[in-house]
């Protein structure tokens, strides 16, 4: 009766691992490089050894369960040892892992090999948001969660997260590539290390402050790939999404264009003179999406852990004294002086002072935001490679 | 037989003091039953509060959306859940067993160092009040994963250091528990129990002894340099002052490699004790069982860097730590067969303790298959860090460890209260578990290949339906648990009525000495060691 019940229950977990294959949805994806293809038939082909093994070790046992019970009169046998039969069951395994090794290296040595890229992206993760440098244009831009995700999971936000589009897998600017290109990328983070995953590419690389650690990948397929941040790195570590567009070749070179663009407007954004309600409006999208998630929506902070903006004697004192502090960082506050550009900051420095309950009533200027972040010494990593 | 009975009664004669009156007695024992009790009961509390901790975590998981928790104490939730089962629920029973079971098995009255063995005690029960003081403390427990990694872990709040000292003293309390066994294995054995002839689980936790013994230094060390890194201005995992963050994670691997089979090793023991008996059988390849033991013990020293494939090492570094790990599938292999060569052409009968320890076996060989699959480099770099390998691990945790640790308890139970447990209602706690933990578990394997990270509070709609699944498997196993409470205090409670026999299991006798004590066993035991010992596997 037991048997029957221990078979049952495994032939269930059996078929299960036998829609595992049927079902793509519950499998690794191919992905969309010839590594990731590579990747996927590693996968698939360990899979198959594990399972072909599973069915020889559990067939015997199971025979035996049924067959060798004493409540079938089975009687004991008498044996305990044979050298033989314990050489044969190391030097099989043996083999089959000899056999296993050999196409894994040759993807290992594929994988390791970034020469003769086209081109170099540098990305760098921050709690929590990554940050990606095109070194070959200038491009340079910050990529985090996107709004309505963001409202969506705080705690008891009453929205649906199935309503949301792509929940928690898009971001306000993606990173855009072009196909068939090889591209390098380099990793390295500002505050604690992250991980950057995009299962379609085929592999992740974790981004270490201080050093820098490289990949590559040639997607061959125009489209969306979406993937996470995968080494925890504080509260909001599965709030930092990655979102790649690859792009065919001529529509990336208007990306490109339109990114230039965009930063010339920047530029001039930035020496020119703002309104105090200009800056105010512009701060309020610019501290939900950087600042709400420590200090909360409503400048309230979390008692113990995040200081409060409303009535905080820093932002309600001296304006110079809390830019230093926005510039440089404190504790587990990051140096937003390297995150933001002048007129972002700017705005936001403005909005925390007049907004969130306070009303101080002064202003920053972008200009003047530029020259203090001048100010401050770029980081400077120490490359190993 | 007669001869071995005829011994004990001989034993009444030195049995001159019980233990001391009321509650004196838990607070000051030296006896190792005593102290393998506190151990025992010890472990089954924390693993209750690991338990509740899984269920906040998987409460939160049963929908997308935040609905019960803010992130940051998810964070706390999934360290101190891993913290609390590793340090204070897994290993403290297996010490429990270790102290229950060693001087029974080899013929000896008690522990070589009786008073070191209360101090470890409670040593454990301080180092995890401390680490449990830290869910109250301002900034909260600590939220890096229990890797913990820095620089993440230097951003803990007022808790790090008493995290810390809480490791330190966990330590002690293990190393300590390690020399005892250490020292009690080689010197208090009855004179014709050789090394190759005592008991499987007495081997296996030597050798566990010994790992202990060259990892937690290492660990303690790991964590004072985080101190001094917070505290005292230096910079051994800051790069900024020419340190390197991933020095930690080696350190961290290289206990906690080794750490993992702490763990797992006695679970072979007491698998490979328990098999036999129900099988009617002798235990197949009793000295290749002691030499894989061996094997996998000493290639736990050299594998740790595959935890940490994806950090950025050069590729020759990858391809010897992806080598070295695909090594362990032979050693591990080697003892599966052994099990199910032990079972072939046995006289099977299928009391709890064998059902949990079958089930072992299965489910461990598909924690063993993740294992191998994780061991190629460069398809873990599509699963690390993944729910694949929280598959993974608790494959060979949970229906593993644990339920060796629950099949160990029915197995023994008997011969230490007198009393016989409830059959059905242990047949009921496991299926209920073994079903449950595969629901559990099962359905991360397809979360981790469809792209859900680890330590994540919430996640993308289409991992929805299984973390659903999961999550209601979690409840199932959590509250079957509660089963195990109760008939272990019904069974001290008088059990069934019905008196076991000395020998408890058919034939158990002939397998290991416990067996040829009296049921309950007297509170001194082999106060001269016994002459004949079983010899079953020669």
């Amino acid at each position: 009766m037991k048997t029957k019940q221990l078979f049952a229950g495994l032939f269930l977990m059996a078929l299960s691992l036998g829609t595992a294959q049927a079902d793509y949805t519950l499998n690794l994806m191919e992905g969309v490089t010839s590594i990731s293809r590579d990747v996927y038939g590693l996968h698939m082909l360990v899979l198959w050894v594990c399972v072909f093994i599973g069915v020889g070790v559990f067939g015997v046992m199971f025979y035996s369960i049924y067959f060798h019970r004493k409540s079938r009169g089975y009687k004991a046998a008498n044996f305990h040892e044979s050298t033989k039969v314990e050489i044969i069951w190391t030097v099989i395994p043996t083999v089959i892992l000899i056999l296993l090794v050999i196409p894994a290296t040759r993807v290992m040595i594929e994988m390791d090999d970034v020469a003769d890229s086209e081109m170099t992206i540098k990305v760098t993760g921050w709690q929590w948001k990554w940050e990606y440098e095109y070194l070959d244009t200038g491009i340079h831009f910050f990529s985090s969660l996107d709004e309505a995700s963001n409202k969506a999971r705080q705690l008891n936000s009453g929205i649906d997260p199935r309503t949301v589009a792509n929940y928690l897998l898009e971001v306000d600017k993606p990173l855009v590539v072009p196909v068939n290109t090889k591209i390098r990328f380099l990793f390295t983070a500002a505050d604690v290390i992250h991980s950057w995953w995009v299962p379609d590419l085929g592999w992740k690389k974790d981004a270490i402050p201080g050093f820098v650690n490289d990949a590559w990948t040639s997607v061959e397929k125009a489209g969306t790939y979406r993937g996470q941040c995968t080494e925890l790195c504080g509260k909001d570590h599965g709030f930092m999404p990655i979102v790649v567009i690859a792009m065919e070749k001529p529509d990336y070179e208007k990306w490109v264009v339109e990114q230039k663009g965009l930063a010339v407007e920047n530029a001039s954004a930035a020496v020119k003179e703002w309104t105090k309600e200009d800056l105010v409006a512009k701060g309020e999208k610019v501290y939900a999406n950087n600042c709400a998630s420590c200090h909360m929506p409503d400048g309230a902070g979390l008692a113990g852990t995040f200081p409060a903006i409303t009535a905080s004697a820093v932002v309600t004192g001296d304006i110079s004294a809390q830019v230093d502090l926005m510039l440089n960082g404190k504790g587990m506050m990051p140096a937003f002086g390297q995150m933001l550009d002048p007129v972002d900051f700017a705005a936001v420095s403005t909005f925390i002072r007049n907004g969130l309950g306070n009303s101080v009533g002064d202003a920053i200027q972008p200009s003047a935001v530029k020259a203090l972040q001048a100010a401050v010494p770029e980081v400077v990593y120490d490359d190993d490679e | 037989m007669s001869a071995i009975t005829a011994e004990h009664e001989n034993d009444d004669h030195h049995h001159d003091h019980g233990p001391e009156k009321g509650f004196l007695r838990w607070i000051v024992t030296t006896n190792h039953k005593d102290i393998g009790t506190l151990y025992l009961f010890f472990a089954l509390a924390m693993f209750f509060v690991g338990g509740t901790m899984a269920l906040i975590i998987r409460a939160e998981l049963f929908e997308p959306g935040m609905q019960f928790v803010t992130p940051q104490f998810f964070n706390s939730m999934t360290t101190m859940h891993a913290l609390v089962m590793v340090f204070g629920a897994v290993m403290p029973a297996f010490v429990g067993f270790a102290n229950w079971l060693i001087p029974m098995m080899i013929g000896a009255p008690d522990m070589a160092l009786p008073r070191m063995n209360n101090m470890s005690f409670w040593m454990l029960v301080a180092g995890v009040l401390l680490l449990a003081s830290t869910l109250f403390m301002e900034g909260g427990a600590p939220a890096s994963g229990w890797t913990l990694y820095p620089p993440l872990v230097l951003q803990t709040g007022a808790a790090l250091p008493f995290a810390i000292f809480s490791v330190h003293l966990l330590g002690i309390s293990s190393i300590m528990g390690a020399i005892n066994i250490i020292a009690t294995i080689f010197n208090m054995r009855a004179p014709k129990m050789t090394l190759m002839k005592m008991p499987l689980f007495v081997w296996t936790w030597l050798i566990t002894a010994f790992l202990l013994i060259a990892i937690m230094p290492v660990f303690a060390g790991a964590v004072t340099m985080l101190l001094t890194d917070r505290f005292f201005d230096t910079s051994f995992f800051d790069a900024a002052g020419g340190g390197d963050p991933v020095l930690y994670q080696h350190i961290f691997w290289f206990f906690g490699h080794p750490e993992v089979y702490v763990m797992i090793l006695p679970t072979f023991g007491i698998a490979s004790t328990i098999i036999p008996v129900f099988a009617r059988k002798a235990l197949f390849g009793y000295s290749s069982m002691v030499y894989a033991t061996a094997a996998i013990a000493f290639l736990s020293f050299i594998v740790w860097a595959h935890h940490m494939f994806t950090v950025g090492m050069p590729m020759s570094g990858e391809l010897y730590f992806m080598y070295a790990t695909m090594l362990i599938a032979i050693p591990t292999g080697v003892k599966i067969f052994n099990w199910t060569a032990t079972m072939w052409r046995g006289s099977m009968t299928f009391e709890t303790p064998m059902l949990f320890s079958i089930a072992f076996v299965v489910l461990f060989t598909l924690g063993g298959f993740t294992g191998l699959m994780m061991a190629l480099a460069p398809v873990d770099f599509q699963y690390h860090d993944t729910y694949f390998i929280v598959a993974h691990f608790h494959y060979t945790l949970v229906p593993a460890s644990i339920f060796i640790l629950m099949a160990g308890g029915y197995f023994w139970l008997p011969k230490w209260t007198g009393n016989m447990y409830d059959e059905r209602l242990a047949k009921l706690h496991f299926w209920l578990s073994a079903v449950s933990v595969n629901i559990l578990f099962f359905p991360q394997h397809f979360l981790g290949l469809a792209g859900m990270p680890r330590r994540i509070p919430d996640y993308a709609v289409q991992f929805s339906d299984w973390n659903m699944v999961s999550s209601v498997g979690a409840f199932i196993f959590g509250f079957s648990q509660l089963m195990f409470v109760y008939i272990v205090v019904k069974t001290i409670k008088g059990g069934t009525g019905e008196k076991v026999t000395d020998e408890v299991w058919e034939g158990a006798a002939k397998h290991s000495l416990e067996w040829t004590l009296p049921s309950p066993v007297p509170y001194h035991t082999f106060a001269t060691p016994p002459e004949k010992i079983p010899s079953e596997h020669f």
